[in-house]
């Protein structure tokens, strides 16, 4: 019975083409633009925290970023070379400075997939301060060493099955990128995205995986105490200015603080998030009211069907159900094209920040996400077609059949 | 002595028009018999459609009681009297009345799938009933590429989909040429003939000359019974 409902509500759909099409593009631009956001804002987030979370404040970062003219996705960023660290410790008041590569990587394991990001460990005597600074702690295995090869140590996430299906456990092989790694340690659970999250390997390991050589992605500069912290910003930069040739106002590098640079990064991207969200639900409900309306029509003008039907023994609840139905279906169908849409946008976006130079950039739509704005929609359209179906399955048979 | 399937005693119906009140049935006591081809005449305004729309459990009286094998069906809620009339009365009407995105397969169907047939056995008997009425060689066409005539034989194969009791006509020769009309009188006797009970609505002395018994209805009120067979 509910398969030959959804059938014939299918077919009412179907009938009136062009205006349910109309009325299905309020639904799928609100949805398409949850999709792409939520979709971005994950790999926003994995982008922002794995690039300065977590370094504390007598710390620096040094980023290469391109200039900031000409159009975008030219290469316009000019790596940071790693001869550079050298340099930048004979600064006063610089501690130590850590190179790291900081790229996206696809981790695979037990047959699924995750998008996460491998960070470098620098080798030699920088590697314990580099420890201590990150209070970086194993649960079980042991931190990587010097003369580990192809082996990585994982964030706490990893030890739970929700990742994976199955934990990753000390011993096990897990491919990044595709080339194979075996897990020596998993690391202490911080409660913090970016650590829980990460895949550490030595640096060289992460040069061969991305191909380079030279070049670093993020300079970590330590400084010996807080209060030194402008003073080493401001030599740094004279330094990278003299080393890249370029004039004060031109900087094709960025030296932060990182606890700031996350800080006003999260506030950028809460506001964005915040007004695509507004118009998200404006467009929702706009899109409701539209199926309503579309709905009432449809009632109004298929009165003497609905008469018809009651006629021929169609019970109220059916009616009900007939018209409940097919408002969901223009909900759905707008929430499948809204979420495709979403989907590609999304990934066209972060394809186009990866084009611009930020490479960690990767959009994530999980089957959750697209489960949950399928659902979502089904159900917007339900919920307005409520009362457009119960003044049908209330109509009388008789003044029904007069039209 | 036949049994009576459906019976009105002291049948009242009365619509309100603002403040005025207008009594479109006052007291009508009609019973209806097994088997037989009942034609119920009058001029327009005689109350002959509201009889029709109560026998055919459409509406409810305001007034009176109506029997249905005996059941007294004048108080039950419009979900209930949907379900009685689904198994127990087919419909066919002036205008046809069918769906029009649907096909001629789809409209026979209709019935049996609110009376929860499976689909295996509603396109068999939509077949045999089109083919019935001669229009197996139409099963996908809409409403709108048939003829009146067609149609007409698409909404009686849909009357008769779910074998019901009776079948209530509502001027079904109205829209149709003298011929055609005629093709429709000669299959309701045949399926008079066959057992069916037929009620027919009509204002047409000739047609309801074809009846085996005519009830006149005047203001509301039976006014003659003439039994012809």
């Amino acid at each position: 019975m509910l398969v030959d409902l959804l059938k014939l509500s299918w077919a009412g759909i179907k009938h009136r083409r062009l205006r349910s099409w109309l009325t299905m593009i309020g639904i799928f631009i609100g949805i398409a633009a949850v999709v792409s956001l939520v979709g971005l804002g994950e790999g926003l987030r994995v982008a922002i925290t794995s690039q300065f979370g977590f370094l504390g404040t007598d710390s620096l970062t040094v980023t290469a970023v391109s200039p900031g003219f000409g159009p975008p996705g030219q290469g316009a960023v000019n790596p940071l070379k790693d001869d550079l660290m050298k340099k930048i410790e004979s600064i006063q008041g610089v501690n130590t400075a850590y190179a790291r590569i900081v790229e996206s990587a696809l981790l695979e394991y037990n047959d699924n997939q995750r998008m996460s990001y491998v960070g470098s460990v620098p080798e030699g005597h920088d590697r314990k301060s580099f420890e201590t600074m990150l209070n970086l702690n194993i649960e079980t295995g042991r931190l990587l060493r010097d003369s580990d090869k192809a082996k990585v140590v994982l964030g706490n996430r990893y030890s739970t099955e929700d990742i994976f299906g199955k934990p990753v456990e000390v011993g096990k092989e897990v491919l990044i990128n595709g080339e194979p790694f075996i897990v020596i340690g998993i690391l202490e659970k911080k409660g913090s995205f970016i650590v829980d999250g990460s895949i550490l390997m030595n640096e060289q390991d992460a040069k061969e995986l991305y191909n380079d050589d030279k070049t670093v992605d993020l300079i970590i500069v330590k400084v010996e105490s807080e209060a030194l912290v402008p003073q080493v910003q401001e030599n740094v930069e004279k330094l990278l200015r003299k080393e890249r040739g370029v004039k004060v106002g031109e900087e094709d590098f960025q030296v932060q603080t990182p606890a700031k640079a996350l800080e006003s990064l999260n506030q950028t991207l809460f506001a964005i998030q915040l007004f695509v969200y507004i118009i998200a639900t404006i467009s929702l409900v706009v899109g409701g009211i539209g199926i309503m309306n579309t709905m009432y029509t449809a009632v109004l003008e298929r009165t003497r069907e609905i008469g018809i039907m009651k006629a021929i023994g169609a019970r109220n609840s059916m009616i009900f159900l007939l018209f409940f139905l097919e408002s969901g279906f223009i909900g759905l169908v707008g929430g499948i094209i809204g979420t495709g849409l979403g989907f590609s946008l999304s990934h066209g976006l972060a394809f186009l920040a990866r084009q611009a130079g930020f490479r960690l950039i990767q959009a994530s739509v999980s089957p959750l996400l697209i489960f949950g704005s399928l659902a979502f929609s089904f159900s917007l359209g339900t919920i307005f077609g409520v009362l457009p179906a119960l003044r049908a399955a209330k109509m009388q048979p008789v003044e029904a059949l007069r039209g | 002595m036949k049994k009576s399937i459906i019976k009105l005693v002291k049948v009242w119906k009365t619509y309100k028009m603002g403040d005025v009140e207008v009594h479109a049935l006052r007291g009508l006591d009609l019973e209806v018999m097994q088997g037989e081809f009942l034609a119920i005449q009058g001029p327009s305004g005689s109350g002959k459609s509201t009889a029709m729309n109560l026998v055919g459990c459409l509406d409810i009286p305001t007034k009176g009681t109506i029997f249905l094998d005996t059941h007294d069906i004048s108080k039950l809620t419009e979900s209930n009297l949907a379900q009685i009339r689904g198994r127990k009365i087919g419909f066919i009407f002036q205008q046809f009345n069918l769906i029009n995105t649907l096909t001629s397969m789809e409209n026979v169907m209709l019935p049996m799938m609110f009376q929860g047939f499976s689909e295996e056995k509603r396109r068999k008997r939509a077949i045999e009933l089109l083919e019935l009425v001669s229009l197996g060689d139409r099963l996908d066409h809409k409403p709108k590429e048939l003829s009146g005539g067609q149609q007409q034989r698409v909404a009686i194969a849909r009357a008769l989909a779910v074998d019901p009791d009776v079948i209530l006509a509502d001027e079904p020769t109205g829209n149709l040429d003298s011929k055609t009309g005629d093709s429709v009188m000669d299959f309701l006797n045949k399926l008079n003939k066959e057992g069916k009970t037929i009620v027919m609505v009509t204002h047409d002395d000739e047609l309801a000359q074809k009846a085996g018994r005519i009830v006149y209805l005047k203001d509301g009120q039976v006014i003659t019974k003439e039994d012809r067979k």
